[in-house]
């Protein structure tokens, strides 16, 4: 990995690690020497990763790598493990987002997450969507709060299908619905970073397919980060990718590159199936 | 730069690429025999030594078409990457110039036939030599193949300037020779071919050679290959009327 220094990042030392792509957008997130433990467990190691903005980074390596974790420390998930700590500077537009002074809510406004499960509110269509904005003071009227609901089902790709059952429960849509909701819901405060947990693994080919094309349109406007554990999604869906072994960011780069030419050991015995 | 030498978790994905690996040098030692038959038949004027390499040219095609049937195999079912897609890609590209690399051959044979109907003419020594040289750099493109050996594939893409060289003196030469008397059109015409094949032979060896220094290091020769060949530009004027 070498030392980059480009004219597009903010002023704050080099970046280590990333390779710089030939139009090269502005860093989002900004992660060095981060530090996680659970207890006396050393989780993350030394972690140095930029995250492009209107970039998708996805994260890849075996269970237990350490990928989760570090993701769930982008938007401070892991402030409620109890025995969780984390060490190093994690900044967001170059404002450090572990700052004492730096209020949580607000932060995950700004960073949403979607999970491996879709996990639905057990409320209906439209107040899974309009409870973020509600909470966050946004659509005070009704006609605002339509249109928050109804933009922000379309941007999932969600709208045809659900426009006419706003008002049942968003439990009772397929799996792949319920996904594309939950991903409606992280949009509808809308934040600048999107979190990703396997979004798909509970998913059919089909669900899965209408999920990554929503992620390529949802990069026009947001930052997307997910982790995942197929490498093919990986390799589909995002620009850069990031591969974690044992606790340490291994390798990082275009994903075409670490898909065709990695440069470490590691990162091509991993993503050609010779262990993990 | 990642030398893989550990096996898959599935290991029958080692045992395809193995058997993809394998079927690609069979078909380069066929292909490598095939013109060292071709060389012989010509030299020695033996026209049922060239038949016999014009008809075992359907077991180079045979075996192209066995590669590429396993490599889509491969792509489809396991849709390898990094080294292993490196792999694949490398055999199906080495396995056309493989399969072009006999047909020249073939058609060498096929002109040595029609060569041995007249007499023997002088610019038929210098062709045998030009295949030569062309038939080692086959081979040692292989071995790189064989020993993963980018130097090697260098090695050989560089010194396919010398077989444009001599191509270009026995283009010269033969058209030379033609005027000097008619009678030397039809085996010289011949002849000509004939290196204008091995010419061709040479240019796949170095394309094969770029195909073997990306599949070991994901990267592709830098610079301009060194060029010989300058047949395109020859003219060859009559002597001078005494």
């Amino acid at each position: 990995m070498s030392d980059t220094q480009t004219g597009t990042q903010p002023a704050g030392g080099p970046a280590h690690g990333a390779q710089p792509l030939a139009n090269e957008l502005p860093v989002k997130v900004r992660s060095r020497d981060v530090n996680v433990y659970y207890g006396d467990a050393h989780a993350i190691k030394h972690v140095d990763l930029d995250i492009h903005q209107h970039e998708v980074t996805a994260l890849i390596g075996p269970s237990g790598c350490g990928k989760s974790t570090y993701l769930r420390c982008i938007n401070r998930m892991n402030d409620v493990i109890d025995g969780c700590r984390v060490e190093g500077t994690i900044e967001m537009d170059g404002e450090d987002i572990y700052d004492p002074k730096l209020d949580v809510v607000q932060l995950r406004a700004r960073v949403g997450m979607v999970f491996q499960k879709p996990n639905p509110f057990p409320k209906s269509v439209f107040d899974n969507i309009a409870y973020g904005p509600r909470i966050h003071g946004i659509g005070n009227t009704k006609s605002e709060m339509d249109e928050i609901v109804e933009t922000s089902l379309r941007r999932a790709g969600l709208w045809e299908e659900v426009k006419d059952r706003l008002s049942e429960p968003g439990t009772g849509l397929s799996g792949g619905q319920q996904q594309r909701l939950c991903i409606a819901r992280a949009i509808a405060v809308n934040p600048e970073v999107i979190l990703m947990d396997e979004p798909c693994s509970a998913l059919d080919p089909i669900a899965t397919a209408k999920i990554e094309e929503l992620i390529d349109e949802l990069r026009q406007n947001f930052t997307i980060v997910i982790v995942t554990h197929s490498m093919q999604q990986a390799a589909r869906v995002s620009q850069r990718t990031a591969f974690f072994h044992l606790g340490i960011l291994v390798e990082t780069g275009e994903t075409e590159a670490i898909f065709t030419n990695p440069q470490d050991q590691r990162t091509q015995d991993y993503i050609t199936g010779r262990f993990g | 730069m990642p030398e893989t030498k550990s096996e898959h978790t599935v290991r029958s994905f080692d045992k395809e690429l193995t058997h993809l690996s394998q079927t690609l040098l069979r078909m380069g030692g066929l292909a490598e025999m095939q013109l060292a038959q071709a060389i012989d038949a010509m030299s020695r004027r033996n026209t049922d030594l060239a038949a016999q390499v014009v008809q075992n040219d359907v077991q180079i095609d045979a075996l192209e078409q066995e590669i590429s049937e396993l490599a889509v195999q491969l792509l489809a079912l396991r849709q390898p990457v990094a080294s292993d897609l490196r792999e694949v890609i490398a055999a199906l590209k080495i396995s056309s110039d493989l399969e072009r690399i006999g047909d020249y051959a073939a058609n060498v044979a096929k002109r040595s036939m029609a060569l041995n109907q007249v007499p023997p003419t002088e610019p038929s020594h210098t062709v045998p030599r030009m295949a030569q040289l062309v038939l080692a750099n086959i081979k040692r493109v292989l071995d790189a193949y064989v020993e993963r050996d980018p130097h090697k594939a260098v090695d050989v893409w560089e010194s396919d300037a010398e077989v444009d060289e001599m191509y270009t003196s026995l283009f010269r030469e033969t058209l030379t020779y033609m005027m000097e008397d008619p009678r030397n059109i039809t085996p010289c015409t011949h002849l000509l071919f004939i290196a204008k094949n091995v010419e061709r032979m040479g240019d796949h060896a170095t394309n094969v050679a770029e195909v073997v220094h990306f599949l070991v290091t994901g990267s592709q020769i830098q610079g301009g290959r060194p060029k010989g060949d300058t047949t395109s530009y020859a003219v060859v004027s009559p002597p001078e009327e005494a």
